[in-house]
């Protein structure tokens, strides 16, 4: 992992000691709130609607157990004992006080941790695979990727007044998991004659217009990296969109001009800026990827792990859901799910989160990730110790056996803290994974990605859902739109609106029409809700949802 | 023909806490609802909010919501201003956990 010099824990020093003086200017009143506002924004601190919100980056997805008790003390100590991991690898704490908010940036500066462009309109978060390093089906490990563009990014004189927020992801494998055909800049690692760099994809997005990133460059060269994204802002920050707030995110200038245009302007900017890139970037990144070398993984027999297997069908059921392939023998990436069923998606106690940080510790080379479906990844754990490592999760209310299924649902946090959301999505969440755990099913119905967003700004990403929700205000009642067979992964696909929307109290059982539908529908086990629908199309699934309307037209 | 102003009060978030306050008839602000000053006039509505939003060392993000007159005082319209007022569904967290206020 990478570790902060001196370089970065003094600019970080400095950053947090001229925030202190903006709250503290803003509270003697010498600046005015429309004058503290960005300045708050750009150090992650939002006002919402019960209190402030403070969102903390969590650079591609990546702690260790030291800054993950770190975020747990935060969480004790600042705020109500909890923390919310976001669709970003952020974490966020809902109930700061403004006077509290510049010790808490300082108690993160202690372990290499910060809220700088996590709102704002800048160059966000860089979110990575969460299974970077760990999966043996990736090229690379994203992450020092990942870590130069923070570096780069932050406080980059250029970028820091866009038009807009500004997004980029990297993955390093083959099967999407970091949405990057969703973002607006998605970077794929590539190999081509035997050649190191990226597929480089632009202007995609969910929200009020969803988009389907294009591919601007199909082969970058791997040091052309940094000049070629600085390409691409310069004419963004030019070119893009400030007249209509709706309309400035990159992905409406590249559906405005064509790809083509772009392309050629990038091209041309690219020209220009390449020289001044002399090499400095690509040793810092030699380190960087020095400093991501993956642990010593060790041999030892996997006995214990199925004796287990076979003798604990408990044990054996969240094995079979919650853990993954890894690159090393004899080791398993495992899911640690915030999906309880009827707990709030993404939600972590401080003491779960001590918990998380101590297995890392114990098991898992010091090492967790936070994923964008909001669970907690323990990158590198031996088979061995896997059935202590369980028992542990159990006694915490950590191991529900669910990722990939049903009431593993992502859902922003809605109407119940933003102040922008139209609806809840929270009480939804809950319903569903609460009904599907009585209905013992949603093991029988596999692979199933809900997705929930409580407005059009769709942090709930469920544009992406299998089965995606949306809230709105309709006349004042909470209205709830379902989209169907939408796709985060490399097949990335826009979900298709279902119809009208339901009730808060019809969404649950409508969501129930349609899983029963496709139970009925489906060729076998094998094949899942997403394919099921390729096969057929919307139809059967609106029929589902809609019966009252299908009998009349039939 | 215009539409028939509806009553409304002043509500904010305050500067330090961040929590959810509205204007009194007191010139002061309270964290219940019930204690708001109910604004019945569109002129005194807008020169009511113009005083709230000069109190910058207090109060962020000053507007008029509507309301309607209960038993206890104003009642919210809207969904948005009944979370507002009693705190998130999925903890008992924020105005309906404080027992400084009265239970609605």
């Amino acid at each position: 992992m990478y570790r902060y010099n001196d370089f970065d824990t003094a600019f970080l020093a400095e950053r947090n000691a001229q925030f202190r003086a903006q709250v503290e200017r803003r509270i003697d009143g010498s600046l005015t709130e429309d004058e503290f506002k960005p300045l708050r924004l750009m150090n992650g601190l939002y006002l919402q609607l019960h209190a402030y919100m403070l969102r903390v980056a969590i650079p591609y997805g990546t702690l260790n157990s030291a800054q993950m008790r770190q975020l747990a003390l935060l969480a004790e100590k600042w705020d109500k004992g909890y923390g919310h991991f976001t669709t970003r690898q952020n974490i966020q704490y809902n109930w700061p006080r403004l006077r509290d908010v510049p010790d808490m940036l300082d108690a993160l500066g202690e372990v290499g941790l910060h809220a700088i462009q996590t709102s704002g309109n800048t160059i966000r978060n860089v979110t990575a695979d969460h299974y970077a390093g760990a999966t043996a089906e990736e090229i690379a490990d994203p992450r020092p990727v990942a870590e130069l563009l923070r570096q780069w990014s932050t406080d980059h004189p250029e970028f820091q007044f866009l038009g807009r927020k500004f997004k980029i992801a990297v993955t390093g494998a083959e099967h999407d998991r970091a949405v990057t055909r969703a973002h607006d800049i998605g970077l794929r690692m590539l190999r081509r004659n035997g050649e190191a760099g990226f597929e480089v994809i632009v202007g995609g997005g969910l929200g009020r217009t969803p988009m389907i990133g294009k591919v601007i460059k199909d082969f970058l060269p791997k040091a052309d990296l940094l000049p070629y994204l600085e390409a691409i802002l310069s004419v963004y920050n030019l070119l893009g969109r400030r007249d209509n707030k709706y309309k400035a995110r990159i992905k409406i200038m590249v559906h405005e001009h064509g790809i083509e245009d772009i392309r050629a302007r990038v091209e041309a900017q690219f020209a220009e800026r390449r020289a001044a890139f002399t090499g400095v970037d690509q040793d810092l990144l030699a380190e960087l990827e020095a400093a991501f070398a993956p642990p010593d993984f060790r041999s030892a027999p996997v006995d214990a792990f199925q004796t287990a297997y076979d003798g604990d069908p408990v044990f054996r059921s969240w094995a079979d859901t919650n853990l993954d392939t890894h690159k090393a023998d004899g080791y398993a990436i495992v899911s640690i799910s915030l999906k309880a069923h009827g707990e709030t998606p993404g939600d972590a106690t401080a003491e779960q989160m001590r918990v998380m940080a101590d297995l890392a510790e114990q098991y898992g080379h010091d090492e967790l990730r936070i994923s964008h479906e909001q669970n907690v990844i323990l990158p590198h754990v031996h088979k061995s110790d896997l059935p202590a490592l369980h028992a542990t999760l159990k006694a915490h209310r950590l191991a529900t056996a669910n990722i990939g299924l049903i009431s593993d649902i992502i859902a922003c946090p809605g109407m119940d803290y933003c102040a922008l959301a139209t609806a809840r999505s929270i009480p939804i969440a809950q319903e569903i994974a609460t009904r599907f755990d009585e209905l013992k099913l949603e093991h029988d119905v596999g692979p199933l990605k809900i997705k929930i967003s409580g407005c059009i700004n769709a942090c709930g990403h469920h544009h992406v859902g299998h089965i995606g929700i949306l809230g709105l205000d309709r006349a004042g009642v909470e209205n709830y739109q379902v989209t169907l067979g939408g796709d985060g992964t490399e097949n990335a696909t826009i979900g298709e609106r279902a119809g009208p929307g339901f009730s808060a109290d019809e969404i649950v059982p409508a969501v129930e029409r349609l899983v029963l539908a496709y139970l009925d529908l489906r060729h076998s086990r094998d094949e899942t809700f997403l394919e099921t629908y390729r096969r057929l199309g919307a139809e059967p699934f609106k029929a589902a949802l809609y019966p009252e309307a299908h009998a009349n037209a039939a | 023909m215009p539409r028939p102003f509806t009553p409304k009060v002043v509500t904010a978030n305050h500067l330090l806490e961040g929590d959810v306050i509205y204007q009194t008839a007191g010139n002061d602000w309270s964290r219940d609802l019930a204690e708001a000053e109910v604004l019945r006039d569109e002129a005194q509505a807008k020169m009511r909010l113009t005083f709230a939003e000069q109190q910058a060392a207090m109060v962020v993000g000053a507007y008029l919501a509507d309301i309607k007159v209960g038993a206890r005082g104003p009642e919210p319209v809207h969904f948005r201003e009944d979370f507002r007022r009693t705190g998130p569904s999925n903890y008992f967290h924020g105005k309906q956990a404080d027992e400084t206020l009265p239970r609605t």
